[in-house]
């Protein structure tokens, strides 16, 4: 009794005290005559930004209920990093717990605050979610939106709820930072810049695929890109190392040098950074010592065919591969003394030494692949006598002539090719203290680097620089932004949007370039037609010039009555059909002579299909 | 059959058996009792669980891990916190998973929200089958004004989905901690008037006084906890014994009664939500700033390493734990809840309802916080 002291003590006048409560507003909402707002963080029905949206799937990869299925878009064009499909919801499944927006790499996918559907159709609770930007029929402005036609079809705009937020997420925007040699101690030598990820760093790195796949239509290879990275994920780089040489028999080589069409589809790239993926690959490959023990390859029965592969650069060491494993006898002519073509003369040893090419050419040598180096094609052996002692011949001899700028005096500047490969035969070229690199792309980063290098080597300790002027600006310059940032870190000096008009000589030695300001570097057709004001001139100073502005093949090796039937595309490039076969019967080609990325990766596709087309091609002509 | 008066023997014509189930008025939830009665006395009572049983613990074992966190919340609708805060423990302890500071404060103070909804709640159920219903329609508005909080902070009003292992899943919005205390102002200047209408009404009193009592010693023989052990006068409380979150970072008291019957019962959950209101002031006070999350592993790569743990906390009914089992995998191999409504519903409920009248059946119930779902899963 004591704790209800009061309820003894009360009195009759007690309940008068209700009558307060009759001034009191009611509290209840006249619901829908009084609108009820939810929160800004609601989490109703889903919004979708379809032009954001990339189709990876990781939202109906997460639903706990599936209430999500990717379904196929036809108005949508798929590109690489975009698939044509898009999330379709089943409201009858999903509890709206918007797992979905957390796990959205692209942030496209949003729950809005609508959250009314009201039909006698069950069909309609099945739905493709847009937002008002691609979806300009379904969504009304607050002023035309009734709360009584409320649906999946009739939705308030600027109505966003739950959205995404990157500290949120469920995966992991930021990659495994990768250990580099500091750029003022590179530079004084020709140490490989990048040191590789450990095993723990390639796990945690390898831990963050989403599995999407997106890299895996990208990469012009197709490479099983989401296995291996998940094999290294599980510790096993020899299963990595065999899902990669499904597709790609030169793990160590790509691994440095490839252009990563894969990293640029990376659906965590959108938010974040992209997967390492080249790194991981590179990983892999350095983390098994013999290829050989981890595969345990074994090529076919002997075909008694014989094929003939000019060119030792990736599309001709692939095909080689490719080739042997299925019992063909192949045969490599290459003039340089080893194998991997451009890439053995062209990337400067910072980026890849030569051991790493090696591992993957003495692998290939390992499968019964014969390599004659050295060897010139049109002077050491003739192509017409290569046509008839094999049953086939590839073509990958790669754009190997690098093109001049043709201004006055341009016979005083060194090509980059040459000032390349001279340097990595062990022949370096004698630098400048200040050189002056004409082009902005990947080849010109290559040479200003190498010339810096040089520099510090030629000079030590003396006042050296090196200059860049390239035609195009920062934003279109064609270099790979890690190149630029390298070589800005290294000192170089940029001169974006200058075009070269006359190199300086006096008293027989080059004095500086002397440039013009660029109007527009492609024209209104979007060809690339560089134009100048006449008028605004600058003069860098230097005392010598390289040119590094692009490269073609030479054909040269081919006798003329051959090359006649060879067709060309309007690109200038080798017409193949979809066996790799050129229009010569017998006479297959890849790499860059025939596409237009110019990079190892699709060389390597090419080689594929090149090497599938021979293997027809032999065993077509023996039935 | 030969039915003499004061015969109570099985199968006397006296006795009659009542199906008390869950359309019955009083009868909250999908739960039923099936009652032997003499009279409008109880003989026996069995309580029959099985309404709602949706097999969550086996659902979680094909689920992975971060599959589990939306649906954890679903195994007590009234209050989704403590399942959610559960099971984002057992995560943690077996993935050893480090949480920020400031969500544990994020965390208590959500926890409390949850647990005063879920008080009010209660408080509808029980004054609403006792007749109270004005009392009955406060407490459904006052729980609403703070679902709405839950609303903003979360996304969700029942289903919150907040708690994830790492840590919670938003940070505050801006201007929350202002509605926090406004709102909380707005229900805790109405505690008088509920003690008028209700705590201290002399109908109430007397409906409940000495209704539904148990010693202290029953109450720990039976397995008893939450408000029915402290309301026999033993201070309780997983939050205080074990603490978790931030509850170990700012003062407060567990509050108790000594009678053990349902009208102590309904008191303490009275003070409790008086003391979660205070500790919510303080948490909001002494709450650091930084970051609410750490990131987990990638969810669809993420295995956590073998191993068990029994997890622990106090949900608004009592101790609410959670037996995790990993084999190293990318889903649970064990899941198993132990839930406070399933000693106090199955086992307390059949004890208290013997003797009792029928009238007082949804009274003893209700007072024992007995929530269905809880006990099915």
């Amino acid at each position: 009794m004591k704790q209800n002291k009061e309820s003894e003590t009360g009195s009759l006048l007690r309940p008068l005290k209700t009558i307060g409560f009759v001034l009191k507003k009611p509290q209840t909402l006249r619901y829908p005559f009084e609108p009820k707002e939810p929160a800004p963080r609601y989490r109703g029905f889903h919004l979708n930004d379809w032009e954001k949206c990339t189709g990876c799937g990781n939202c109906a990869e997460i639903c706990p209920n599936q209430a999500i299925n990717m379904v196929e878009i036809a108005e949508i064009q798929p590109k690489p990093g975009m698939k044509n499909e898009r999330p379709q919801l089943d409201y009858g499944r999903c509890c709206f717990c918007g797992l979905c927006v957390d796990i959205c790499p692209a942030g496209s996918l949003r729950l809005s605050r609508d959250y009314f559907h009201i039909h006698f159709d069950p069909k309609t609770f099945v739905f493709v979610p847009q937002d008002e930007k691609t979806d300009h029929e379904h969504f009304y402005p607050i002023e035309q939106y009734s709360i009584f036609k409320a649906s999946l079809t009739h939705r308030r705009q600027d109505y966003e709820g739950f959205s995404p937020d990157l500290d949120f997420a469920l995966f992991d925007p930021q990659r495994v930072p990768m250990k580099e040699v500091e750029p003022d101690k590179r530079v004084l030598s020709f140490v490989e810049q990048v040191l590789g990820y450990d095993r723990e760093e390639a796990r945690a790195e390898a831990s963050r695929c989403l599995e999407c796949k997106l890299c895996e239509e990208a990469c012009p290879a197709h490479m099983k890109i989401s296995d291996y990275i998940k094999a290294i994920y599980e510790d096993q780089p020899a299963e990595a190392l065999r899902q990669i040489f499904e597709d790609n028999p030169i793990p160590s080589i790509c691994g440095r040098v490839c252009m990563k069409h894969c990293e640029k589809a990376c659906s965590l790239s959108i938010r974040g950074e992209p997967l390492a993926i080249r790194w991981l690959k590179r990983f892999v490959a350095d983390s098994i010592t013999d290829y050989q023990v981890a595969l345990g390859q074994k090529t076919a029965e002997p075909s008694g065919k014989e094929v003939a592969v000019i060119g030792a650069g990736p599309s001709g060491l692939s095909v080689a591969y490719f080739l042997s494993l299925k019992g063909h006898k192949v045969v490599v002519f290459d003039s340089l003394p080893g194998g991997g073509g451009t890439l053995r003369v062209g990337p400067p040893l910072y980026r890849l030494p030569l051991e790493a090419i090696d591992k993957d050419v003495d692998y290939i040598a390992s499968l019964g692949v014969e390599f004659r180096f050295n060897t010139t094609v049109g002077k050491d052996v003739l192509f017409e006598d290569i046509l008839k002692s094999y049953d086939a011949v590839f073509v990958g001899v790669g754009t190997r002539v690098s093109r001049s700028t043709r201004v006055t005096n341009s016979d005083r500047a060194y090509l980059a090719l040459p000032f390349l490969e001279q340097n990595k035969l062990g022949k370096p070229v004698k630098v400048g203290k200040e050189v002056i690199v004409i082009g902005g792309g990947n080849v010109a980063m290559d040479v200003a680097r190498v010339a810096l290098r040089l520099q510090h080597i030629q000079y030590p300790n003396e006042a050296v620089v090196t200059k860049v002027v390239s035609l195009e600006d920062w934003d279109e310059m064609p270099a790979s932004k890690e190149e630029i940032e390298d070589a800005k870190a290294e000192g170089i000096q940029f001169n974006p949007g200058w075009g070269p008009k006359e190199i300086k000589v006096a008293d027989g030695e080059v004095r500086g370039l002397l440039c013009m300001k660029v109007k527009a570097v492609f024209d209104e057709a979007g060809r690339f037609n560089p134009t100048f004001y006449e008028d605004e001139l600058m003069f860098l100073e230097g005392d010598m010039v390289i040119e590094a502005i692009g490269q073609r093949a030479d054909f040269s090796f081919i006798p003329q009555q051959i090359l006649e039937k060879l067709e060309f595309t309007a690109w200038g490039k080798v017409k193949v059909d979809e066996n790799g076969m050129t229009t010569i019967p017998g006479i297959f080609a890849g790499g860059d002579i025939v596409n237009v990325n110019l990079d190892a990766v699709t060389a390597i596709a090419d080689a594929k299909v090149a090497a599938e087309g021979i293997d027809k091609w032999l065993r077509r002509k023996t039935t | 059959m030969n039915g003499t008066s004061g015969n109570k023997t099985s199968g006397s014509s006296r006795e009659l058996e009542l199906y008390f189930g869950p359309q019955h008025l009083g009868m909250v939830g999908n739960f039923s009792i099936t009652l032997k009665v003499e009279g409008d006395r109880i003989l026996e009572a069995r309580a029959n669980p099985g309404f709602l049983h949706r097999g969550f613990e086996k659902l979680m074992e094909y689920r992975t891990w971060i599959q589990n966190f939306p649906m954890v919340c679903r195994i007590n609708v009234i209050e989704s916190g403590s399942m959610e805060m559960i099971y984002s423990m057992a995560v943690e302890s077996l993935a050893q998973i480090e949480v920020p500071e400031r969500a544990h404060y994020v965390r208590s103070i959500y926890l409390e929200l949850c647990r005063v909804s879920s008080h009010l709640f209660g408080l509808w159920a029980y004054s609403n089958m006792l007749g109270f219903d004005t009392v009955a329609q406060w407490a459904m508005y006052h729980r609403d004004l703070i679902l709405d909080l839950l609303e903003e902070l979360t996304g969700g009003r029942v289903y919150n989905i907040f708690i994830w292992p790492g840590g919670v899943r938003r940070d505050f919005p801006k201007g929350f901690e202002d509605r926090i205390v406004e709102t909380l102002h707005t229900i805790g200047s109405c505690v008088p008037d509920y003690n008028t209408a209700f705590f201290d009404n002399r109908i109430f009193y007397e409906r409940s006084k000495g209704i539904g009592k148990i010693t202290q010693q029953e109450a720990k023989e039976l397995g008893a906890t939450g408000q029915t052990l402290r309301a026999t006068g033993l201070k309780f409380d997983i939050r205080k014994v074990a603490p978790y979150a931030a509850y170990d970072k700012v003062e407060w008291d567990v509050p108790v009664r000594e009678d053990g019957d349902a009208y102590s019962r309904i008191l303490v959950i009275r003070d409790e939500m008086i003391e979660s209101v205070h500790m919510i002031f303080k948490l909001l006070e002494a709450m650091p700033q930084g970051p609410v999350y750490n990131r987990i592993p990638n969810p669809f790569k993420w295995k956590i390493p073998p191993g068990d743990t029994y997890v622990r906390c106090e949900s608004s009914r009592g101790e609410l734990g959670l037996y995790l089992v990993s084999d190293g995998g990318e889903r649970p191999y064990r899941v198993h809840f132990r839930t406070p409504s399933y000693t106090n519903g199955l086992i307390l409920l059949e004890k208290l309802l013997q003797g009792a009248s029928i009238a007082d059946v949804g009274n003893i119930m209700i007072s024992l916080y007995v929530v269905a779902p809880e006990i099915d899963r």
